[in-house]
């Protein structure tokens, strides 16, 4: 059985180019759900699919789909590639390599639960990536496969593309949708959820792009089939992102339930320079953090919730022993306070208050008690926030100040 | 300076105001635009901006206020972003953003008289696998060191 689903065709020169993508049988997928399925068809078969989303959240895409309710109102698809959690990079290959596989996704899930506007949310930074997708959007609107009467179905789908320009927080699904509407990215109070009230007070479903560019697969090979790729209730392969000290840092599709210590060392090519390996975050730099002998883990959402920590994104991030934990804390806190909203106090303050005290013990001005204070900020700062980035924030901060508590009072 | 979009500006923010069933939906879009045209967003291309989408100055304000890619001051010619994210620390973004604040004589957020580099360190790129990272403008360069970088800058006119 072929390992890969998402990159098999990656190394093919021009694959983002729409006449070499049919050629490897793309689009066959759109034809078959436009042509020979009923939506609810393909709903139940992506809910038996366990396609889990590969933002970080995992929650089933089918069964949020599932939550759009039938209404008059129009009814809108986000595509989520602001990718902005640290280590993440996997959605940058998809779109730059394979943007048409990810507009088939599009195609079928908007076809699946009756949306005729789709947008994909693109971190600004990634412009060259955006043209890229444009570029793809006018091929298959020429080839018929975008825009009115799409296959001779009867189904109308446009596609826009929305620049985003540089707030770690529009990655959050209410932020994105109130950055969308040309506002801050300030997260929504949740409920209402976006599938019945989102972009524009009308129902939204909002996946990420490495979720999305599964469905044509699902479509082709069956739900049956994709769940054998990885775990009963955590069906496919997963594109972990691999950073840090290592060999050969890159993407690697493997499936969900992998080892931890399989990928630093057999697949990424082990250490770099021949260092000690010290920690790992295991799913985007949310989440909290394991030591060198923690890494004896299947890489899926259920083992990482067992260990504490979480898959996240499936950004992999190896820390070598040579580098001090102080400096890691430095980075994770000056990030959460840039990258915080400003619209709950524990977050904003909290995140500030933390990043002084860190600085502070960096420059050599720590004070005993600090590490209770940041153990105490990061404590407040979790569960009190409207989104998920105050949790985001005092994860890390939290597992990293208790895990290696030691080595940071040393610099006391 | 103009204090009009050129003509393909204008057509460029005609075309992204229709994708949109609200117009106000199209403010970061033309931001970008604005941004391209004038390399930043004072008081007065907000004025401008507003008066496009027909809101207030104060809601094109709050964006520029926002979002890090926006830029309320002029910058240089090049805009040489450094990643200083936990990826590219690891690999020595620090020693490397200490390199081009000695070779330009700026520090980050500044820039240099003749106008034409500014350096910022920025959140992580999602360039990760390629760290240390920076982006010119809007081009990506990975796995820097001060020699690569030397030649990249040497071949900027």
């Amino acid at each position: 059985m072929k390992e890969k689903v998402l990159t098999e065709h990656f190394g093919l020169e021009n694959l983002y180019k729409i006449d070499v993508y049919q050629k490897q049988g793309g689009y066959r997928a759109t034809e078959k759900a436009l042509k020979k399925m009923k939506p609810e068809e393909i709903l139940d078969e992506v809910k038996k699919a366990n396609l889990r989303g590969r933002g970080g959240a995992g929650f089933p895409a089918g069964v949020k789909w599932s939550f759009v309710p039938d209404t008059d109102k129009p009814k809108y698809l986000c595509v989520n590639a602001d990718e902005g959690e640290p280590g993440t990079f996997k959605d940058r290959y998809i779109m730059s390599h394979n943007p048409h596989m990810l507009l088939e996704g599009i195609i079928i899930t908007s076809f699946c639960v009756g949306i005729h506007v789709a947008f994909i949310y693109i971190r600004g930074e990634y412009e060259a990536i955006a043209l890229r997708l444009e570029q793809a959007i006018s091929e298959a609107y020429a080839k018929g496969f975008l825009g009115k009467n799409i296959l001779e179905s009867g189904f109308d789908l446009d596609v826009f593309v929305h620049r985003g320009a540089g707030a770690y927080i529009c990655g959050e699904e209410t932020a994105l949708l109130e950055s969308l509407e040309g506002k801050r990215g300030n997260p929504r109070l949740k409920p209402p959820f976006p599938a019945s009230v989102g972009l524009w007070q009308c129902p939204t479903v909002i996946n990420n792009v490495e979720t999305i560019s599964n469905i044509s697969h699902i479509i082709l090979n069956g739900a049956e089939w994709f769940v054998k790729k990885g775990l009963p209730k955590d069906g496919g392969t997963r594109i972990f992102s691999v950073s840090g000290m290592v060999k050969n840092p890159g993407i690697y599709e493997l499936p969900l339930g992998t080892s931890l210590k399989d990928i630093i060392f057999k697949h990424a090519g082990g250490m770099k320079g021949g260092k000690k390996l010290k920690a790992v975050i295991p799913g985007g730099m949310s989440a909290p953090i394991l030591t060198a002998d923690e890494i004896n883990i299947k890489m899926d959402f259920d083992s990482l919730v067992e260990a504490n920590s979480m898959l996240g994104s499936a950004a992999i991030i190896v820390i070598d022993d040579k580098t001090s934990i102080l400096d890691v804390l430095k980075v994770v806190t000056k990030f959460y306070s840039h990258e915080s909203c400003g619209q709950c106090t524990p977050c904003r303050i909290g995140n500030s208050w933390i990043n002084k005290i860190v600085k502070r013990i960096a420059d050599g001005k720590g004070k005993k008690e600090d590490i209770d204070s940041i153990l105490r900020l990061a404590s407040n700062i979790e569960g009190n926030t409207l989104c998920p980035l105050g949790d985001a924030a005092a994860m890390p901060i939290l597992s990293i100040t208790k895990k290696f508590r030691k080595e940071l009072e040393s610099h006391l | 300076m103009s204090l009009e979009f050129s003509e393909k500006a204008k057509k460029k923010i005609a075309e992204i105001v229709a994708r949109y069933p609200q117009k106000e939906a199209a403010l970061l879009p033309v931001l970008h635009v604005t941004q391209r045209e004038f390399g930043f967003i004072s008081a007065v291309q907000e004025k401008m901006v507003a008066r496009v989408l027909g809101i207030k100055p104060i809601r094109v304000r709050e964006l520029v206020t926002f979002y890090t890619m926006l830029s309320r001051q002029s910058l240089g010619k090049y805009h040489i972003q450094v990643c200083t994210n936990l990826s590219c620390s690891l690999l020595g973004a620090g020693n490397f953003v200490d390199y081009l604040v000695e070779k330009l004589g700026i520090k980050p957020g500044e820039t240099t008289p003749d106008k034409k580099f500014t350096l910022s360190t920025v959140e992580c790129l999602g360039a990760c696998e390629r760290a240390p990272c920076m982006m010119i403008n809007f081009n990506y360069y990975g796995d820097m060191d001060p020699k690569k970088v030397d030649e990249i800058l040497d071949g900027l006119k």
